[in-house]
């Protein structure tokens, strides 16, 4: 068995869902979970506050430097993830697709190295 | 190509694929296959060649792959490998190579590798091409392809891409990814970018080969018979390939192959569900009933053209068709909103339409352009014969 990233691929600029919209979304990220944990798939699932809640630590010299902000500007964010275990990525890809079923957004599947 | 060669290019896919499954390791199958290649080179001349090439090929392989295991071996999962593979069968497995062969097409083309990648890793690892051999077909430096090729195993390993053919409910969705490499696998060998032959019979016996698998896999599918079908009429044409298809001798056509063809197309028409694949055999096989190309019905193929999608290489042979059909001026009116400069092919029917409109000057210039770019001598030589011809 394998362990793989599902990362949800959040669009940075635009609406952000109300909360009229997100229930149902999230009705099923939970429904999701609920059979990826019968499957005996599920490690791990967390939804990320937005990136300007973010502080990066960056080494500096003995000393680390706290910074405002995400690491990264970019069009996306990861705006949350979930972890399985599965056989293959064939099986990681399956919860994947399943994944962009409940959410409506990008997902990426990367596998862990260790 | 030499006999040895010969036999390395027909074991090289059925080897690696056999051993993959058996190592669940596609590099060191590969990296094996190759060692025993080399033991081969250095001792079949003067021994002589194995009855069993391929079995040889196989079981020296696994003893290099076991040589290399025991060496790297660090754990003890990696020694009880090595225990399991040294038990594992001998000669019987030659049987079971098909669906091995399977398993290896369906893993390079997965659709999480990229298509530019899944058809360079189906001619490296089904084919047996070298990098710099498939470099050379898709035009890219050597460096971006190894890169390329490299990536794609390294992703196939890290990710754990399933060595598997994929179950009945899967198979429509990975479909139309693996009969698009098979295709350009034959369109390789129909068309080598480089090279001193004009056509590459040990690609498009592999291709084929594929092919049968495919169609075999799922009976019920015509696309992949439309392949067979093309691939067939395709390569039946070799033995006439030093020209280009108007001025074959058609006589030399593989008769067999044009046969079993046009019977796989019709068997298409009777399913009546056309597909890309199965337009292009019959346009071939419209060209196959034709005993010459003046008798084609180019008012069928260009119809036939209409059915596929508007690609720039649809585009251009509709137009050699419609230039049959309605005279040179307005077939080149077409070739000329093609988007395809660097393709000789292009050039070449343009100096073709150029010369029968009596335009000799711009014609000559389209032979250069076609001439400058092509690397196979064989297209090469005819292109400067056809040059020469002008008045």
């Amino acid at each position: 068995m394998a362990q793989y990233l599902l990362s949800v691929v959040t669009p940075g600029a635009g609406e952000q869902p109300t909360a009229e919209q997100l229930e149902p979304i999230m009705a099923r990220v939970e429904q999701l979970r609920t059979d990826m944990q019968q499957a005996g798939a599920w490690v791990f699932t967390g939804g990320l506050e937005a990136p300007s809640t973010a502080t990066v630590l960056r080494p500096e010299g003995d000393d680390v430097l706290l910074v405002d902000g995400p690491f990264a500007e970019g069009k996306e964010y990861l705006g949350g993830f979930t972890v399985v275990e599965a056989p293959d990525l064939d099986a990681a890809l399956d919860w994947g697709r399943r994944t962009v079923a409940a959410i409506g957004l990008p997902i990426e599947v990367r596998p862990f190295a260790w | 190509m030499s006999p040895l060669e010969q036999v390395f290019r027909e074991a090289h896919g059925r080897a690696v694929a056999v051993l993959a499954r058996q190592l669940g390791d596609l590099d060191l199958a590969e990296e094996a296959v190759a060692e025993a290649f080399a033991v081969a080179a250095a001792t079949w001349p003067d021994r002589g060649t194995p009855p069993s090439p391929v079995g040889w090929v196989i079981t020296t392989a696994r003893h290099k792959a076991v040589d290399r295991l025991r060496r790297e071996a660090v754990g003890t999962a990696k020694l009880a490998e090595v225990a399991r593979l040294q038990a594992g069968p001998g000669q019987e497995e030659v049987g079971a190579v098909r669906d091995d062969q399977l398993r290896l097409l369906f893993t390079c083309c997965h659709p999480a590798l990229a298509p530019e990648s899944r058809v360079a890793l189906t001619l490296r690892m089904v084919g047996g091409l070298t990098t710099p051999e498939i470099a050379r077909a898709f035009l890219v430096p050597e460096a971006t392809m190894a890169a390329r090729i490299t990536r794609a195993k390294h992703k196939i390993a890290k990710a754990r891409i399933p060595y598997r053919v994929p179950a009945e409910a899967d198979l429509p969705a990975r479909w139309a990814s693996v009969l698009a490499v098979v295709h350009l696998v034959g369109t390789e060998a129909h068309s080598p970018a480089t090279g001193t032959e004009p056509t590459r019979p040990d690609l498009a016996a592999d291709a084929i080969r594929l092919a049968r698998l495919l169609v075999a896999l799922r009976p019920d599918e015509p696309e992949a018979r439309g392949l067979l079908a093309l691939l067939l009429l395709t390569a039946s044409r070799a033995p006439a390939r030093a020209r280009p298809l108007d001025r074959q001798d058609r006589s030399l056509w593989d008769r067999a192959q044009v046969e079993e063809g046009q019977e796989l197309v019709r068997q298409c028409l009777r399913v009546g569900r056309p597909g890309t694949h199965q337009v292009q055999a019959a346009i071939a096989a419209v060209h196959a009933d034709a005993a010459t190309w003046a008798d084609t019905d180019w008012a069928q193929v260009v119809a036939l053209y209409d059915l596929l999608p508007a690609t720039p290489v649809v585009a251009l042979n509709r137009a050699v068709a419609v230039a049959e059909l309605d005279g040179p001026s307005v077939g080149l009116a077409l070739v000329d909103r093609v988007d395809l400069d660097r393709s000789p092919v292009l050039h070449a029917v343009r100096a073709d339409l150029l010369r029968r409109l009596d335009r000799v000057d711009e014609a000559r210039a389209a032979y250069d352009a076609a001439l400058a770019r092509t690397q196979n001598t064989a297209e090469q030589a005819d292109l400067h014969r056809r040059r020469a011809a002008l008045p």
